[in-house]
């Protein structure tokens, strides 16, 4: 089999297992074939629907497998493993995986969403199951055997009789080049081996031990480390900077300035570090007086410029007959991805002029293309190659770390240059999940009954991802000849943005959801895992549970009125089955919530109910326990689900307790994990997660699932505890003592 | 020049001794185990034993340490032969990015150390400076209990 493998330049990790490798294989691939006559193929197939675009027989008995979707810390390789393996009847021993190395794997665009399984699954699963019926097939001819009557066992093909031929004597010295048709059934759930059955992650073992799997862990040959000065707020330019203080400290090489770019460049880390900081001392900068500040950004939102989009308007003209009109409006502050590692990166300027980026990015397509722009390169001489970093839940600093490495790179050819955020350069400039406010409106008649329902939202953009273009990324924004962010959108049907998961799931006569989309900026945001959803679903949910009191009716019940779709009644009912909803006992200070969404209208269901406490005389909540059940549709890792599951009932319940950037006049006061604190140990409940079971059903995304449920179930655990109703978030002692004064 | 004794071998770095021991260990030794994640001592990510205590190495200043025994994540156990808390770690699935890793793990080996058999309260307020943005920290208490148990 002819797939120009060239020698394995760096194994990064062999352990566990499988192999995840970092290769180079020439040449790229690009096909993006036209589709198949009929119905498209299954996921990304379909922009790439040639087998060896996913997957090639290697010699040795490896199997190699291309993903364009990346590792964010969620399993997804190990989930790619089982699907491969188990549709192509191999052990999972036998997979070598490459990932988001724009040189060598399909370009399956960003990897976000919880999308990775439905499209970059899904391609693989199914190029499995097509690879292993052309194997089949070539084997029956040479073994004159029927191929119905053919076995597979790891690799290795059987007739009856005894004879046999493997995978990789039936491709030797040949190229298995074709496309896939769309016409090959996947096994059944009965037959499988590795999906839905207990494999541990293959990254693990290495985490837990220090062996080197991160981005931060690499160090090429020369390399160099680099440090960016950034401005002290937003919109600052630099008017001086004496640059010879630093230039003069040990071990610096060099000083870079382009416009109000600065950053320096040095041998040791500790010296890159220290030269920035005497390069920060020596910088005079023009503020601009920036407004609105963190206390006032709600009624900033309300009075900007903005674009209305209406994504449902259905009239009940009996609404006009309502007993009352209900009204409530929420707030959510701008919150932080808060990854634990600071974004990094190294870049390369090569001999031949080809910028090589190793970077923790989602999209290492687009921010390969968004850098060659910024540094006026053809597309083709930037790449990328993914590397793990810290967890991120979304578009953080590490676009803009790739950028500013590749700024300093091209300074020093030859040389890979190093960067790592500081702290507080994560915390102030990542790109945050946007505030919102989101007013609440409905039309009950004389029983409490929904005959219309209103939603309205006011925010800012939820996604300035690199895209492609130059001006999303933050260094770019601040060269001599400056890119301009691009006007932000907000982002469309199915997924929504802004607006995801403002559609109820409720089934009402009358509904209206409209969202006022400011396209100004007054803290930088981007994607931050759920986007728009958190804050949609925890006033849906805070609403509703409003009504239902308004109604006299359980919250539990008083939802399944409206809940048709029977996966999701059956979520939330077991969800309080789970709790033990029918048999709590009320007591003084404690309360309980419950809440549902289905993730987009069309990932996983969740449901999420608390017991909380209240301290009323220092307004301190404690969680005592959750419990959820989700259905996610067909499930390729229990354990991996739960842990997403469970992850963000975790990081939701911290935003919503704890979390809200401050900033005013001066910039970003949010600058460490004292002045933006996160949920700890001891803050953390006992948390039971279960899952639905429906094996053979589509796969659906559970990465933000939990977010939106577990904010708002929190929200009703409060008013269940205290009978106040509180609206801000973060559900602060100060803010839930003086409300309930 | 400050000699330094990790895991057990002795080393002579050739770094200034105000140089945080986390630079040092990471690109003078090449020991990957200790992160750097907040460098100001909020975070513990970047978590080693000095004499067996857990100290945050991003703010500790090599030459400060030198001649004492220094213990990093690589010097519990190896990828091939991961030690009965990594492996409980391992067993518990205890990570979705494993960036804190580190830190949990350093971190519970010396309360381990001092209190072999802690309740889980006990070893939660022990990892409460330890920072985890992904959510894993009922597994990590759990790992921990397993390897208090199994020990």
């Amino acid at each position: 089999m002819n797939i120009n493998v060239k020698p394995t330049r760096r194994t990064l990790l062999k352990g566990g297992s499988l192999t995840i490798a970092f290769s180079l294989i020439a040449p790229a691939l690009a096909q993006k074939a036209a589709k198949q006559d009929g119905a498209p193929l299954p996921g990304d197939l379909k922009l790439y629907p040639k087998l060896s675009s996913w997957l090639r027989i290697e010699d040795g008995g490896k199997v190699r497998l291309l993903a364009g979707k990346v590792e964010i810390g969620q399993g997804i390789l190990t989930a790619f493993a089982q699907l491969a393996a188990d549709e192509l009847d191999i052990d999972i021993k036998r997979l070598v995986i490459v990932s988001g190395d724009t040189r060598v794997v399909p370009d399956e665009g960003v990897t976000a969403g919880s999308q990775s399984i439905q499209y970059g699954g899904v391609a693989i699963q199914h190029a499995a199951a097509e690879l292993r019926a052309h194997l089949l097939s070539r084997a029956a001819e040479k073994l004159g055997a029927d191929a119905g009557a053919l076995k597979v066992a790891d690799g290795t093909i059987s007739a009856p009789g005894g004879k046999s031929v493997t995978y990789w004597d039936l491709v030797s010295g040949q190229q298995v080049d074709i496309e896939a048709t769309g016409a090959v059934k996947l096994k059944a759930a009965s037959e499988r081996r590795y999906i839905g059955k207990p494999v541990q992650r293959v990254d693990i073992p290495a985490k837990a031990t220090g062996a080197p799997i991160f981005i931060q862990d690499l160090r090429p040959a020369g390399m160099l480390h680099g440090r960016v000065v950034r401005p002290p707020a937003y919109g600052a330019k630099l008017a001086s900077v004496d640059e010879s203080a630093a230039a003069a400290m040990p071990g610096v090489v060099k000083v870079v300035r382009d416009g109000s770019f600065i950053g320096v460049i040095a041998q040791r880390e500790e010296q890159a570090i220290a030269a920035a900081d005497a390069l920060r001392r020596a910088a005079k900068w023009d503020m601009l007086k920036n407004t609105p500040t963190s206390d006032t950004i709600y009624d900033w939102l309300k009075t900007q410029p903005a674009k209305d989009i209406v994504i449902k308007d259905i009239a009940n003209p009996a609404a006009a007959n309502a007993k009352e009109v209900v009204e409530a409006e929420f707030r959510r502050p701008y919150h932080m991805h808060g990854t634990i590692g600071p974004s990094t990166a190294i870049a390369t300027l090569g001999a031949d002029g080809a910028m090589l980026i190793q970077t923790h990015t989602q999209s290492p397509f687009e921010t390969a293309a968004a850098i060659a722009g910024m540094l006026g390169l053809p597309k083709e001489k930037v790449q990328c190659e993914h590397q793990q970093g810290a967890g991120c839940y979304g578009h953080n600093g590490m676009d803009d770390a790739a950028a500013d490495a590749a700024l300093l790179a091209r300074a020093m050819p030859g040389r890979p240059v190093r960067i790592q955020w500081s702290r507080a350069d994560e915390h102030k400039w990542e790109p945050y999940g946007s505030a919102m406010v989101v007013r609440m409106k409905a039309a009950v008649d004389e029983k409490g009954d929904i005959l219309d329902w209103d939603h309205e939202i006011w925010s800012t953009s939820h996604g300035t991802r690199p895209g492609g273009k130059p001006g999303n990324l933050l260094p770019a924004q601040t060269l001599e000849k400056p890119f301009p962010l691009p006007t932000p959108v907000n982002g469309g049907a199915p997924n929504y943005a802004a607006d995801r998961n403002g559609i109820p799931l409720y089934e009402f006569p009358g509904v209206h959801v409209r969202t006022h989309f400011v396209e100004k900026m007054a803290a930088r945001a981007s994607s931050t895992r759920g986007l728009g959803a958190y804050a949609n679903v925890m006033a849906i949910e805070s609403f509703i549970d409003d009504l239902a009191r308004r109604a006299k009716a359980d919250p539990v019940e008083y939802r399944l009125r409206y809940l048709k779709d029977p996966r999701a009644r059956e979520v939330l009912q077991k969800t309080a089955d789970m709790f033990g909803w029918s048999k709590w006992q009320a007591a003084p200070g404690k309360g309980r919530g419950i809440a549902f969404a289905r993730y987009k209208n069309l990932a996983t269901y969740t449901a999420v109910a608390i017991e909380a406490e209240v301290d009323k005389a220092t307004g301190a909540i404690r969680v005592k326990r959750v419990s959820s059940a989700s259905d996610c549709g067909d499930i390729i890792s229990h354990d991996g689900v739960i842990n997403q599951i469970e992850g963000g009932v975790i990081q939701s319940l911290s935003w919503t307790l704890k979390e809200g950037v401050r900033f005013d006049e001066t910039g970003v006061r949010s600058e460490d994990w004292t002045s933006y604190p996160i949920l700890t140990f001891s803050e953390i409940p006992p948390i039971d997660i279960q899952l639905i079971e429906r094996p053979g059903v589509p796969y659906l995304g559970t990465g933000e699932a939990s977010q939106g449920p577990t904010g708002a179930a929190l929200a009703n655990a409060v008013m269940d505890a205290t009978g106040v109703r509180f609206r801000e978030v973060p559900f602060v002692p100060s803010r839930i003592k003086a409300g309930l004064v | 020049m400050p000699k330094l004794k990790v895991n057990g071998r002795s080393h002579d770095v050739a770094a200034p001794d105000d140089a945080p021991l986390l630079y040092v260990l990471r690109n003078d030794l090449h020991l990957n185990g200790p992160k750097y994640g907040c460098g100001v001592s909020q975070c513990g990510s970047c978590t080693v034993l000095i004499d067996g205590q857990p100290v945050r190495s991003c703010v500790t200043p090599t030459g400060s340490v030198a001649g004492q025994d220094i213990t990093t994540l690589e010097g519990l156990g190896t990828l091939e032969k991961p030690s009965k808390l990594q492996q409980a770690f391992i067993d518990e699935q205890a990570a979705q990015c494993g960036y804190c890793l580190n830190g949990m793990i350093m971190a519970s080996q010396a309360l381990l150390a001092k209190n072999p058999k802690p309740s889980e309260q006990e070893i939660r307020h022990a990892l409460d400076g330890n920072l985890c943005r992904c959510g894993v920290q009922n597994r990590v208490v759990r790992a921990v209990m397993r390897a208090s148990r199994e020990a």
